[in-house]
């Protein structure tokens, strides 16, 4: 057999790894082999692909592949549990700057040989450059929000939609000419296509500074897709099937918690993605809630409330992870359940700043992943439990969710107020990322566990101990 | 104009599987979903190297080198910090 056949097999092969790597993913038992099945299949690929190419010079790609792979590692390795959200942000940015390098490669190096640019391969090229452009530059605003570097709030400008809307018109007309349809004003095809990159850097700003910081579970799911999206577009560019199948995998798996984000919030990608939703509402709604008092309770109070408990829901929210509480918070656990008191935590799907996000925290802090519960599993019991902690969330336990008229209707949100007492571990009594008050503070069977949530969990884990 | 039906045909399919199977992964393991994703997504590499093989100077292979540095970062990047995730993950 020639050597390219088998190189196809190797990619087929790959792409069944793929597939075999993301399904054990759907135990935790067997995620990790799952993970390392994938890695192997991109090893497999990537060496078929060095087998089969006549490479001219291999200085540049040896030099290429060795700089990537240890920045790559080198954040991997670093990177804290909580700064996930950030790093995922950034790595759907490199993947889709990659894919979008891939096409303007290939553009040029058509170009440089003189031969004319097929209608079918320009289309590729163009709609895998907007892909993978749009995600670079999103990803970077994305990882900016997270990392505190650009306002996490919503960014908002007279005519905004109108104005992205004649960016897209344009990049239309550009991608047009990219393809060779028709010529605009003699340009060279080549500067073109650098002016159709720079409009789809800056649409992919656009789209994502007008969204709120609490919504990024959501932009960093899409991004994700798109990522996916831009490789498979890149595998239409250079006629590679492992990239559309790699591709399609990804955008599906992005998409897919994309749209249970939003079911998440009751609210639909359109009006994530338009709605500049969150941040500006405050200051009004605060006023509201000045009739009404809050009771408070020290780590003592808490202490005793806990300890006496038979039952505890622990309900995380992104407070934690900002005060880095996560080890804190188990000990405080350990020490109830050493007291026979039964712990778990629920978690809403939408708490943190990306899918899974308090998952994750929970895991490196030792607490065992049968232990949590998602928002379906664990509502019903909140009428039967004794205490439930919040710990740094608002917005995903606010009863408001029922009230129809408020911004946050039909939100599914779990029902702590259904519990024989809550207490909420929280800076202040300001309202969450929707802007909105949260009657929860107010109820009578509430108390309010003032402090940074790391400080008062380390209180709280002496004074259970002396409970 | 073939070539690129058959691409449409294995893309599509491709998309169905991984609805399937994506679908059923539980919401505690979501993150490291996403990040392995992530690191499939870098994928992109072969391209890069195709392209970056074929050409031996000039701005061609300038894009092409980059595009390996930052699918690379992907690759290694997003497997690497799966794994330290789902080594974490541990049952009672």
């Amino acid at each position: 057999m020639d050597l390219s056949l088998w190189v196809e097999l190797s990619y087929l092969f790959s792409s069944v790894l793929f597939v075999v790597g993301l399904k054990r993913l759907q135990s935790p038992a067997t995620a990790r082999g799952g993970n390392q099945l994938a890695a192997l299949a991109m090893l497999i690929a990537i060496v078929a692909t060095l087998v089969e190419n006549q490479v001219l010079t291999w200085t540049g790609i040896v030099a290429g592949m060795v700089l990537g792979s240890l920045i790559g590692g080198v954040a991997a390795r670093r990177v804290k549990m909580t700064d996930m959200p950030q790093l995922v942000g950034i790595f759907n940015g490199f993947g889709g700057g990659a894919s979008a390098l891939v096409a303007a490669a290939e553009l040029v190096r058509v170009q440089t040989t003189g031969a004319a640019l097929v209608l079918g391969d320009g289309f590729t090229i163009a709609v895998s450059c907007l892909i993978g452009t749009v995600t670079f530059s999103g990803s970077f605003i994305a990882f900016g929000k997270l990392q505190g570097i650009v306002s996490g709030n919503p960014i908002t400008f007279p005519l905004q939609k109108t104005f992205n809307a004649l960016l897209f018109v344009t990049l239309l007309v550009l991608g047009a000419s990219v393809m060779g349809l028709f010529e605009i004003g003699g340009l060279p095809p080549l500067t073109v296509f650098s002016i159709f990159t720079v409009v789809a850097l800056l649409l992919g700003i656009l789209l994502v500074i007008p969204i709120g910081g609490a919504d990024m579970p959501v932009v960093i799911s899409l991004l994700n897709s798109y990522s996916g999206l831009a490789a498979s577009a890149a595998g239409f560019v250079i006629g590679n099937n492992v990239l559309i199948i790699a591709g399609a995998l990804v955008g599906a798996a992005g998409f897919i918690l994309t749209m249970i984000m939003c079911k998440a919030m009751n609210r639909s990608l359109a009006n994530v993605a338009f709605g500049a939703f969150g941040g500006a509402a405050s200051a009004a709604s605060q006023l509201s809630s000045g009739d009404k008092t809050a009771r408070s309770v020290d780590a003592e109070g808490a202490a005793m409330i806990l300890a006496y408990a038979q039952s505890v829901v622990v309900v995380p929210g992104y407070g934690l992870a900002v005060a880095q509480a996560q080890h804190e918070l188990r000990k405080a656990m350990d020490n109830l359940e050493e007291r026979g008191v039964d712990v778990r935590y629920a978690i809403h799907p939408v708490a943190g700043r990306m899918p899974g996000h308090m998952n994750v925290l929970l895991a490196e802090a030792d607490v065992p992943y049968d232990k949590l519960f998602d928002l379906d599993e664990i509502n019903e019991d909140f009428a039967r439990t004794d205490v439930v902690l919040v710990v740094g969330a608002n917005d995903v336990v606010n009863p408001e969710a029922h009230n129809p008229e408020s911004v946050i209707a039909g939100m599914p949100i779990l029902d702590v107020d259904k519990a024989k007492s809550v207490i909420i571990m929280k800076r202040s009594l300001s309202p969450g990322f929707a802007g909105i008050d949260n009657p929860l503070f107010y109820m009578d069977h509430t108390l309010m566990f003032f402090g940074d949530a790391k400080s008062s969990m380390a209180d709280l884990v002496r004074e259970v101990r002396e409970a | 104009m073939d070539e690129m039906v058959v691409g449409l045909y294995i893309f599509v399919l491709a998309a169905l599987t991984g609805r399937e199977v994506i679908t059923k992964v539980p919401p505690t393991l979501h993150t490291p979903l996403m990040s392995g994703a992530n690191a499939i997504s870098g994928i992109a590499v072969v391209g890069a190297l195709v392209v970056s093989a074929q050409v031996d100077s000039g701005i061609a292979q300038i894009l092409g080198i980059t595009a390996i540095v930052l699918a690379m970062i992907n690759v290694v990047g997003g497997f690497l910090v799966t794994d330290r995730m789902l080594e974490m993950f541990k049952k009672n």
